[in-house]
């Protein structure tokens, strides 16, 4: 009887440590440690950057003589601010594309959380067969490098004056800038009502700009109220156009009689710089076989834009807007080097576009305006 | 609360009781001293109740009680009680605004589009010293001071306190004073007349290195002023390559930007809802 304690507590302990081990994918590590297969090789690769075990992670890649740790690392944790560095890769999923006995190709798709919410990635890995495990090969983006140089920026800036407190009742105030919703189409979508539309700054002055819905039924009454939140550029400079979108999810359009819209605009102090390039805009078909519009972004100022955030408006035959898309980019923009960017466009809305227009938004973690 | 029902009692009790007297004046402007003449005899409370404040103080039944200027500030009606041994007695009377004195300008808006009819709301509230409304109809001068040109005026009579005009901007930009003018008051305040919608758009476009160098003719509006720095021009470029969009805003009267082609380009350009010129060119030529 002295001897059944001790041996049931061992056999406890054994089990919990067994179970614990396999819950927290020791198995499933294990299993990768191999590398037999090239997925395997990717997934154990990816799996161990998911832990922050960038050391083991740079092990196994077979073209470590072409790439320094610290590239590789900065692919996933971002630098200069970027969006990636407020990102952690939170799954992903691979999948074999082509494969031999000695080398292979695999897809890897990267879900990232972030700061402003999801963020898919696409990599296509080569995998090389090396003695009896497989060793991905990461692609070498030769990233261009500005020399040191000066850029002289002499854009306007805007700065704010408004009345005191203690001012006297009626002493002026500056007013609030004028601003314009051009147009506005509602659309019904599989799961949600979309409101698509422009605004524009009218005024000589920049403007905070934020747009909201309330969408009424037959009787009047209100059934539900959203704004465009980040699906606009919220700063607009005197006469600048940006796109918007409003989502109600769960809504029918044949519900709704009446739509209020409210665009609200307050003063701010803003800057006319950065000024952002939008090159060789296209409508594509991904390797996912999703329509995407790509483009390059070049950041023609000196200063670094640390989160580009894209939005796209897409326009039908007679000039109307069909749809609106956002996107944001992992990487940050330095200046005079260009980004790749690529936003979603449904496919039921992309056989009706006929031309598009993109606006870039920027968040700064230095700015001034 | 408490006050209220203090108030509320004084009042009821004068009321019901009338036994000292109590004569004030029937009307007076705001600001001016007064005295309320009371009869009986022994010690009493006075109490004024005007429209923003309430007061008492010990007096003697049967003399006269002095108020101050200070005290009847706000125009409105005031009541007077006294309360003595034998009750309280009560008298009201109204204080007027005094002199205007005052103004306060509303000028709206503080930017407005040159050559935009009836564009300006300029509204002003007659006041005495003591911040009331003067009801009484009273004469107000309104003037236009443009930079570099002659004074404009206009004479408005109040109305309940009141006058307005409704002013058309100039056709030339800048800032232009707006006043109002009362008494010894005068107010102004300042407008600032800004260039309206880009008119004639138009670009041109050269060759800089390998790219093509596209700028704006000096931007204008139909009347002729140039659109303030900073205003954004949206260039568009499609080609072979795709399009190409850039916002810039416009630095010492012109936008300009470079923007690299391939093979034959369309190049458009637009500044707000207002389009310009297209140029057809060609990167071979």
């Amino acid at each position: 009887m002295k001897r059944v304690l001790p041996i049931f507590i061992v056999v406890v302990t054994a089990v919990l440590l067994i179970t614990a081990w396999f819950q927290s994918g020791g198995a499933q590590r294990r299993e990768m440690r191999s590398a037999n297969s090239p997925e395997q090789a990717v997934r154990l690769m990816l799996s161990q950057i998911q832990s922050h075990n960038y050391d083991a992670a740079y092990d196994r890649l077979a073209n470590r003589t072409d790439i320094d740790k610290t590239s590789f690392m900065r692919e996933f944790q971002g630098s200069y601010g970027s969006l990636l560095t407020y990102a952690s890769l939170e799954k992903f999923e691979v999948s074999p594309l082509h494969s031999t006995d000695s080398d292979a190709n695999v897809r890897a798709h990267l879900h990232y959380s972030t700061a402003v919410g999801p963020l898919d990635d696409n990599r296509d890995m080569k995998v090389q067969k090396s003695g009896d495990i497989w060793k991905v090969v990461w692609p070498v983006s030769q990233s261009a490098k500005l020399p040191p140089q000066v850029i002289p920026v002499n854009y306007l800036r805007w700065d704010v004056i408004s009345r005191g407190a203690s001012d006297d009742w009626g002493v002026q105030n500056v007013d609030s800038p004028q601003v314009r919703i051009v147009s506005m189409n509602a659309i019904q979508r599989p799961d949600s009502v979309v409101l698509v539309g422009e605004v524009v700054n009218e005024d000589s002055v920049p403007a905070y700009v934020n747009v909201g819905a309330t969408l009424l039924d037959a009787g009047g009454k209100e059934l539900a109220q959203e704004s465009s939140f980040d699906k606009i550029s919220h700063v607009l400079l005197p006469k600048q156009v940006t796109p918007y979108r409003i989502d109600f999810p769960s809504m029918r359009l044949e519900k709704i009689k009446n739509v209020r819209m409210d665009a609200k605009a307050l003063l701010v102090a803003a800057s006319a710089d950065p000024v952002i390039e939008i090159n060789q805009q296209k409508m594509e078909t991904d390797p996912l076989g999703k329509k995407v519009l790509r483009g390059d972004l070049l950041n023609q100022s000196g200063q670094i834009v640390n989160i580009p955030h894209v939005i796209a408006a897409y326009y039908d035959s007679n000039g109307k807007v069909i749809w609106v898309s956002d996107g944001y980019v992992a990487q940050a923009l330095l200046p005079q080097i260009p980004v790749s960017f690529a936003v979603d466009v449904p496919p039921d809305i992309a056989k009706n576009v006929q031309t598009y227009r993109v606006v870039v938004n920027h968040y700064d973690t230095n700015s001034q305006s | 609360m408490k006050t209220l029902i203090t108030v509320m009692g004084v009042l009821a009790l004068a009321a019901t009781a009338a036994a000292s007297e109590i004569h004030g004046p029937a009307q007076t402007s705001a600001g001016s001293a007064i005295s309320i003449s009371t009869s009986g005899s022994g010690e009493a409370t006075f109490y004024l109740i005007g429209p923003a404040s309430a007061t008492k103080q010990k007096v003697q039944a049967g003399s006269d009680v002095p108020i101050v200027g200070d005290q009847l500030d706000n125009a409105g009606r005031y009541v007077a009680i006294l309360c003595a041994s034998d009750g309280c007695t009560s008298t009201s009377f109204f204080v007027t605004p005094g002199t205007a004195n005052r103004l306060g300008l509303l000028v709206h808006p503080s930017r407005v589009p040159v050559g935009k009819a009836n564009g300006i709301s300029t509204v002003a509230f007659v006041f005495d010293n003591f911040h009331n409304l003067v009801l009484k109809p009273q004469p107000i001068k309104f003037s236009i001071l443009p930079k570099n040109a002659k004074e404009v005026s206009a004479n408005r009579e109040s109305q309940n306190g009141v006058a307005w005009i409704r002013i058309s901007s100039a056709n030339k930009e800048g800032a232009t004073k707006i006043g109002a003018e009362i008494g010894h008051a005068d107010e102004v305040r300042v407008v600032q007349q800004v260039a309206a919608d880009a008119c004639n758009l138009r670009i041109k476009a050269s060759r800089a290195k390998e790219n093509f160098l596209v700028e704006t003719e000096p931007v204008r509006d139909c009347s002729g002023n140039a659109i303030p720095d900073g205003t954004v021009v949206s260039f568009t470029k499609s080609d072979s390559a795709g399009k190409t969009t850039v916002d810039v805003p416009i630095k010492r009267g012109i936008a300009k930007v470079e923007m690299p082609v391939q093979g034959p380009a369309r190049i458009t350009v637009a500044s707000g809802v207002v389009t310009g010129n297209e140029l057809e060119v060609s990167a071979s030529r």
